[in-house]
């Protein structure tokens, strides 16, 4: 049970923009900017950091509806997302993905944990200076999300059809805020 | 020096909100209704639960900046020292110790927030909006540190900067500067 009165039955981040829509635009919003307004990164890659970063985080209803999100996005290719959660230093992912979620993984530690080096062997890789920003906002981004949504201990479903539903829709209509009904 | 190329005279969060404008705005907005927006919370407590966190993430700009704008609007120094210190010991409500042990807890993660943590918060009286606001506040400043340490932003030595950074964020608030920030091109930060 949420530790907080919650609209029932409404899983997740949805529950809680529900609760206070006040907030839940903006955190909304975020979403939308980082992960499908214009960036170098493409919007796959981008829900591939976010279900990476959350996976870390132990937080199964973002890891699960932000990887439903980058299969659906991924479409024919979608394997290369369970790879990367299983095993990112050997999934097939190119070397630049890969030294931006090396980074996004240590933001997710701290932003501290960032080097030198990870950001050199970035750049070596063809990174520029934006996607390199991207991946540490969207990394610190979902900091914030896995903990807002664990934090308050919402309603996270077990039923994996339910985020593949939750996918599609991210992918269909983005971040917008649920209607009254949690629609 | 910062891991991206950032304008020179805008240290910390500053320059980082500058250098993407398009995310910087739902950032801005959020701070600015969780911080300064109608609450039962004073804005000191606020600032107060912002700064534990960021104090948790050893992010000093971040630190510096929010005890800073706690002390202002509290008219002392000792409180904000005290919560930093020890909780338990400091001299704040009990309802403000129970908050301030949640977003200490949210700090580490999400998951380690227990059911007797939220009941200690409800016994001392905060409600569930208080409660809501203050894991909001911990996961946003999880964010903010690790958008500042992980380009490894500059952070001015010169308590000076924060003392006038403090001034801007209590008595204008988080929301962008109408003017921009061209004119802090004239006054170098060390």
């Amino acid at each position: 049970m949420a530790h907080i009165t919650l609209p029932e039955g409404v899983p997740g981040i949805r529950s809680l923009v529900m609760y206070r829509p006040e907030t839940g635009k903006h955190l909304y919003q975020l979403a939308q900017v980082l992960l499908r307004d214009a960036s170098p990164l493409t919007p796959a890659e981008r829900e591939l950091i976010a279900a990476y970063v959350s996976h870390k985080n132990n937080c199964m209803f973002c890891m699960s509806s932000h990887a439903a999100a980058a299969r659906c996005l991924y479409g024919d290719e979608s394997a290369i997302v369970d790879d990367v959660l299983n095993d990112m230093q050997h999934s097939g992912v190119s070397d630049k993905l890969k030294a931006l979620l090396i980074i996004a993984g240590k933001v997710q530690q701290s932003g501290k944990s960032v080097t030198v080096q990870d950001i050199d062997a970035a750049k070596a890789s063809g990174a520029t200076d934006r996607e390199i920003h991207d991946a540490v906002l969207i990394a610190a981004a979902f900091c914030m999300f896995n903990r807002y949504v664990d934090g308050l201990a919402t309603l996270t479903p077990a039923d994996p059809e339910a985020y593949r539903e939750m996918g599609k829709r991210m992918v269909e209509k983005g971040y917008a805020l649920p209607d009254a009904n949690g629609k | 020096m910062p891991h991206i190329e950032i304008e020179s005279h805008l240290p910390g969060i500053t320059g980082l909100l500058e250098y993407r404008k398009d995310s910087a705005v739902p950032i801005r907005e959020l701070t600015q209704i969780l911080l300064r927006g109608t609450s039962s919370l004073t804005e000191g407590e606020r600032e107060l639960i912002a700064s534990i966190v960021c104090y948790g993430n050893e992010c000093k700009f971040c630190t510096t900046a929010h005890t800073a704008a706690a002390n202002l609007l509290l008219g002392e120094n000792t409180t904000s020292a005290a919560v930093l210190k020890d909780i338990h010991t400091a001299p704040v409500s009990e309802k403000m110790k129970a908050l301030l042990h949640i977003a200490s807890l949210v700090q580490k993660s999400g998951k380690q927030v227990t059911e007797d943590a939220i009941l200690a918060a409800k016994n001392a009286g905060a409600t569930d909006l208080e409660i809501h606001d203050t894991v909001l506040i911990a996961a946003l400043f999880c964010l903010y540190n690790r958008y500042v340490d992980g380009l490894n932003a500059f952070t001015p030595a010169d308590p000076a900067y924060y003392e006038t950074l403090a001034d801007r964020i209590v008595h204008h608030g988080y929301t962008r500067l109408p003017q921009g920030y061209d004119h802090l091109k004239n006054n170098p930060v060390h």
